[in-house]
């Protein structure tokens, strides 16, 4: 398909692979901020046709991951009440909390429903309008303008039984905690494309000059992460640490401004704590007064959420780059995709699943 | 949950509420009702990135062969060394 296929071809990836080991004089450490990219190295074995001196090492990226079981208690608490529709995108359902998943709460007779968008959340609302309907919002910077436009809609429409659990996630905080850590050993950043493609990478500017790391907007085929690992490893290479793009198909520097301004209008930047980074100010996404009766922690008057638990799993250090998945005691044997013991090993696009599900042998 | 695809527009209809601007979205067969509100500037025949219900980024056809352009000279230069 157009703006697929072209991206994928063989020869075309293997010159790159050679450009970039053509470039590499000292060894490096690269960290891809989205899981999707972390999906495509793996399965493609982009990793393995690089320079040994060459590692990526993956990061937050995955919204799943990252929301706090503190959150996740809150949703299966109203998943569980017999008047509301509890509906989330369906990675979210077997993401253990700190008892069990919303999947555990449907078994049970809870009337938890997968969606695509949060429009099919605001249409269930109006087709129950006897029912409260809660939409579970989790995601980066790509997803929240999808719940905006829900809440803006639900507004000027007058839906009054249609609420929001917000676990909205910002990234570039993300990445500053990441490198301000003492242990840090990341050199250059691989931008995540669908983020910037909202918001543009001016956030990231201020952030390359600071730690003198260089980030580079980049897409999600082999040649997208390649030609992004190779301007990457130019900029180390020649002592640069610029913000730069490498998938300017989709993304402009100033982003998609009719998006920013309704995600501004709906949401304000707060204080949130992501499995495993700890509390991050301005991280999380929270909605602003103006919407407050839009939000079901306050429509249910639930309680804070409590502090999470120290589980067996390592997901904290596998999105901080600290842990390879194979590298965890549990992968693979107490912790598999059927029965996961975290959420990196849940959803989709987490680090532990892409190498359950592509590289068992690497352990 | 993050995936996002391009799709083709093959037609948009407008609402008189621009936040209702939607359009019928081709990805490689399989059509889907997207909502186009965020990207005001597309038109039918145009490819755009979709997430979640809604295309977040119209494609840039002259962006898109500029990069294939490159990695392909890169291709030419490893030929003439091999
Ligand atoms: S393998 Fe399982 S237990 Fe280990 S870090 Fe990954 S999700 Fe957690």
């Amino acid at each position: 398909m157009k703006y697929l296929d072209e991206y994928r071809d063989a020869a075309s990836v293997k010159a790159l692979a050679d450009a970039i080991a053509g470039r590499q004089t000292r060894p490096w450490t690269l960290m891809e901020v989205c899981g999707g990219q972390t999906h495509s190295i793996v399965k493609h074995g982009l990793d393995r046709l690089l320079p040994p001196s060459l590692s990526l090492i993956h990061g937050p990226g995955c919204p799943v991951c990252v929301t706090p079981e503190t959150i996740i208690d809150q949703a299966l608490e109203l998943a569980a009440r017999p008047d509301v529709i509890f509906c989330s995108f369906g990675d979210m359902l077997r993401v253990p909390g700190s008892q069990h998943d919303l999947l555990t709460v449907k078994a049970r007779g809870g009337d938890v429903r997968m969606v695509y968008s949060p429009l099919d959340a605001l249409n269930l609302a109006r087709e129950n309008p006897e029912r409260q309907v809660v939409f579970f919002a989790v995601g980066f910077e790509t997803t929240a303008p999808t719940t905006a436009m829900a809440v803006l809609q639900a507004q000027r429409f007058g839906v009054r039984n249609f609420s929001l659990l917000v676990a909205h996630v910002r990234v570039p905080p993300a990445v500053e905690t990441l490198l301000s850590a003492p242990d840090n050993r990341v050199n250059g950043l691989l931008a995540a494309g669908h983020v910037c493609a909202v918001m543009g990478y001016t956030e990231y500017e201020p952030i390359a000059a600071r730690f003198r790391a260089p980030i580079v907007v980049t897409g999600f085929e082999p040649l997208d992460i390649l030609s992004g690992v190779l301007n990457c490893v130019e900029q180390l290479e020649e002592g640069r640490a610029e913000v730069e793009n490498r998938y300017g198909r989709a993304v402009t520097r100033e982003g998609n401004r009719p998006a920013q301004a309704l995600m501004d209008q709906v949401f304000e930047p707060v204080t949130l704590s992501w499995r495993g980074l700890d509390a991050i100010a301005d991280s999380g996404l929270g909605l602003r007064p103006e919407f407050a009766e839009f939000d079901a922690v306050r429509r249910f008057e639930l309680s804070a959420p409590g502090t999470a638990s120290a589980g067996p799993c390592r997901s904290g250090d596998v999105l901080t780059g600290r842990l390879k998945p194979f590298e965890c005691p549990a992968f693979g044997t107490a912790c598999t995709p059927e029965h996961p013991l975290g959420a990196t090993m849940v959803s989709s696009e987490g680090a532990c699943a892409a190498y359950y599900r592509y590289r068992r042998d690497a352990a | 949950m993050c995936l996002a695809v391009p799709g083709q527009i093959l037609s948009i209809e407008q609402a008189d509420d621009p936040l209702l601007r939607s359009g019928r979205v081709d990805f490689g067969g399989v059509v889907k009702v997207v909502n186009l509100a965020y990207v005001p500037e597309a038109e039918v025949g145009d490819y755009a990135i979709v997430h979640a219900g809604f295309a977040i980024s119209r494609l840039d056809e002259a962006e898109a062969r500029a990069v294939l352009k490159e990695i392909a000279a890169l291709e030419d230069i490893a030929d003439e060394i091999s």
